[in-house]
């Protein structure tokens, strides 16, 4: 037997502090509302304690972002904008190793995703829309686009810094300044993003960092200057902040949750689908608002499949994020953990059946095993609400059509992904999936020039590429 | 399985034709990760150490003399002089004419003696040429040989002839009282794409290899990662269909130590453990060892010792 000894990363690339504050009108400064405590849920132990804001925060925020767009960012010529937005990419780039360890003890992602991936994409996003910055009126959306003026952000707990960046760079790039809240349980990667703003001679105002739970978040989407509100997060949450803007003259993108099929055809590539549904459901511990959490699978072929699923699970390493060869690492938090053993044993049931390779899990930590569920029927709850685990349903079809109107029967549409080795059945399938982005002959691949949302409750308003661009424009 | 179809170049393809398909990004991207693989200190030593074991120290030169192959032979077996704990190397593989220099060199050690085959490296030879390159190698001693598919035939899609051919070289290893192991290398730098290597592993092991190798080291692209990868899958699947166990051999272009330890993972995620021995998996390679030793020493010792610590033969 092969065993691949520990190849832990360095922790000690990274500075932590014992605590930290706001970022407001470029310094760090102190929150009124108290402070809440970040862990990391690969130890539970506490990583730093963290302000939280409160409703005069948010004031003093927004107000700096008002003055910084009136005084200098709107102003600017798009050329210099962009000079910064570079620059900021450029850093990412230096400091990858640094903020892809810190992403790994705060969320609990194993580093070589964080490493090879969110890391690496963040950097990309901001290239990307640095890019745009002086080229905004040839973009084809209309003469002459203007800014919004202050943007609300309030992102996931899932992948904090890439989540920051598919928000912070359309906006800078198209002349807003921003308020953006992480998550509670994720806050430090932003935090170091704004020491990134300071290092970059970011002008004060234009980027600003609330950290803070959800009467934070509630208090910057509800706050009277901010003109626009850019959600990532659960559909529960995403319907309250519709509610609080509705009838305001906010511009609002919600990406929300899903519940994605992902459609393997008998004449698939058998050995890269397995890879694809690994990735659709296990890539970042199933914390993935697009994960293809329903497989579907066509009946002459289930039984090989998930046979050959089963055996390739057998090979995914759990446990310690910092290690390098670790590809399932831990829950975000407990609250999380204890939401997708509710559903799981929700799954059991109602009688389908549970299966997980045998694998030791840490004694500390929140850790779950990645596990599938076979005999699924659309009616199950585990086929129906989003599990944002390592839980995989396995259910069957017997024709296209089929397999198209079981995709679609569900309250979400943000992603999809269809194995065959047809084209002409992708562009079949791709015309009739109701799916923001619908993936073929691969699954989670994410790139900033590609638009990325949802229809039905995964939201709506899409990011990335052009059209992200277009969220934060006047046109 | 597949006596009557084999005599088919119709009954073939429908059969190699509805294996499933390769996704040649995805099997890029799969390689790719296996490559990413953090294989450090014990975990690392025992790769070293199985790679040594695994590897078919190689000369395949027009120029290569008795001298040289014996010089080789002494390598292979004590790679590390100083060392006795470093293991030899699986086989010495040489051209036939040298097999029985080889043979004497080796007596007594239990490293094998391979000897590539069937007018290598292009096999553009007739088939009677062929057998009896076979044939001389296995009477003057070979342990195993290392055959070439013809790749023409298989590009046009006789693969009836091919496996005809497969299965003639496998009867010529078995003649005389000799069993002879055969490594059939299927050149996948010259099939073009990943679905062909799937058909050609697969028709391979059907007529009766007991090894599949890549390449013949002649040719570029060589051995890699990805191809490699799908062989593994190849000699996983036929196990589990037809319960006979074959090893896999890439070969060409494998110089470090850190790209073996990348193919051993491949090998450990993909066919499993049990092929991680040198009865099931080799290592075609003439420079490769000398790295293996380096890092070897480096594990050892803390620090990396310079080329003329390692022998040039």
């Amino acid at each position: 037997m092969f065993d691949y000894a520990p190849a832990p990363e360095s922790r000690s690339v990274v500075d932590l502090k014992p605590s930290y504050g706001l970022f407001v009108d470029g310094a760090f400064v102190e929150g009124s509302g108290g402070a809440f405590k970040s862990v990391n849920p690969a130890t539970e132990e506490v990583l730093a304690e963290v302000a939280m804001a409160d409703a005069a925060d948010v004031d003093r925020a927004v107000a700096a972002a008002r003055r910084a767009y009136d005084e200098v960012w709107s102003r600017m010529p798009g050329a210099e904008r962009a000079k910064y937005i570079f620059r900021i990419a450029r850093i990412i780039q230096e400091r990858a190793r640094e903020l892809a360890v810190l992403e790994s003890l705060d969320n609990g992602k194993p580093i070589r995703e964080s490493r090879d991936v969110d890391i690496p994409l963040a950097a990309a996003h901001f290239f990307y829309y640095a890019g745009w910055a002086d080229k905004l009126g040839h973009a084809n959306l209309g003469p002459n686009p203007r800014p919004l003026g202050v943007a609300g952000q309030v992102i996931p707990w899932n992948f904090p810094l890439l989540m920051l960046a598919w928000k912070v760079a359309p906006a800078l790039a198209a002349g807003n300044t921003v308020v953006l809240k992480p998550a509670e349980t994720t806050p430090l990667t932003a935090l170091l993003f704004a020491e990134i703003c300071q290092q970059a001679d970011l002008p004060p105002g234009v980027v600003n960092i609330l950290t803070g739970a959800g009467a934070t978040g509630a208090a910057l989407v509800s706050h009277p200057g901010v003109d626009k509100v850019a959600f990532t997060g659960s559909t529960e949450v995403g319907r309250m902040i519709a509610k609080q803007v509705a009838g305001t003259s906010k511009k609002v993108t919600l990406e929300l949750g899903g519940k994605a099929a992902n459609l393997v055809f008998d004449d698939a590539p058998l050995e890269q689908a397995i890879e694809g549904i690994v990735d659709g459901i296990f890539f970042n511990q199933g914390h993935v608002c697009c994960a293809g959490s329903r497989l579907l699978v066509q009946e002459s072929v289930a039984e090989e499949v998930v046979d050959r699923l089963r055996e390739r699970m057998k090979t995914l390493r759990v446990g310690d994020p910092l290690d390098k060869n670790t590809d399932i690492g831990a829950i975000n938090s407990a609250e999380q953990l204890a939401r997708i053993r509710t559903l799981t044993e929700a799954g059991e049931a109602e009688g389908a059946t549970r299966w997980a390779p045998p694998c030791e899990l840490p004694e500390r930590g929140f850790f779950f095993a990645p596990t599938i569920f076979t005999g699924v029927s659309q009616a199950h709850r585990i086929a129906r609400e989003e599990i944002f685990g390592p839980v995989l349903s396995v259910l069957t079809f017997r024709t296209p059509a089929e397999a198209v109107e079981k995709a679609n029967n569900t309250a979400y549409g943000l992603s999809a992904g269809v194995w065959t080795d047809k084209g002409s059945r992708i562009l079949w399938l791709a015309q009739r999936m109701r799916a923001g982005v619908v993936w073929a002959n691969t699954f989670n691949r994410f790139d900033p020039t590609s638009p990325f949302g949802g229809y039905k409750e995964s939201g709506y308003g899409r990011e990335g590429g052009r059209h992200g661009l277009e969220a934060y424009l006047d046109v | 399985m597949t006596a009557q179809l084999a005599l088919d170049d119709a009954g073939l393809r429908r059969l190699l034709h509805g294996l499933p398909p390769v996704d040649q990004v995805g099997a890029d991207a799969r390689a790719a990760k296996l490559g990413t693989r953090s294989i450090k200190t014990t975990a690392k030593a025992q790769a070293l150490d199985l790679a040594v074991r695994m590897v078919d120290l190689t000369t395949l030169e027009g120029a290569d003399t008795p001298g040289k192959v014996r010089a080789l032979c002494a390598k292979g077996k004590h790679p590390e002089p100083d060392q006795p704990d470093c293991p030899s190397v699986a086989a010495i593989c040489v051209y036939g004419d040298m097999v029985d220099t080889a043979k004497a060199a080796l007596a007594g050690s239990g490293v094998k003696v391979a000897a590539v085959a069937t007018a290598f490296p292009s096999g553009r030879a007739p088939l009677a040429v062929k057998l009896a390159d076979t044939a001389a190698a296995v009477e003057a001693g070979a342990d195993e040989i290392d055959m070439v598919i013809d790749r023409g035939a298989f590009l046009a899609g006789r693969y009836a002839a091919v496996a005809e051919e497969i299965a003639a070289v496998k009867a010529a290893c078995q003649t005389g009282g000799h069993d002879a192991h055969l490594k059939v290398i299927l050149e996948t730098g010259e099939l073009a794409t990943y679905d062909n290597v799937m058909r050609a592993s697969w028709l391979a092991m059907l007529s009766g290899a007991d090894f599949i190798k890549t390449s013949t080291g002649k040719v570029s692209p060589a051995a890699t990662l990805p191809v490699t990868l799908l062989m593994l899958e190849a000699v996983r699947d036929f196990r589990a269909q037809t319960g006979r166990q074959v090893g896999v051999k890439p070969a060409g272009g494998i110089r470090t130590a850190k790209d073996a330890i990348k193919y051993l993972v491949t090998v450990n995620e993909t066919a499993g453990p049990d092929w991680l021995d040198p009865d099931w998996f080799r290592f075609g390679a003439s420079s490769l060892l000398n790295d293996l030793l380096l890092q070897r020493r480096k594990l050892a010792t803390g620090v990396y010792s310079g080329p003329d610590y390692v022998t040039v033969d």
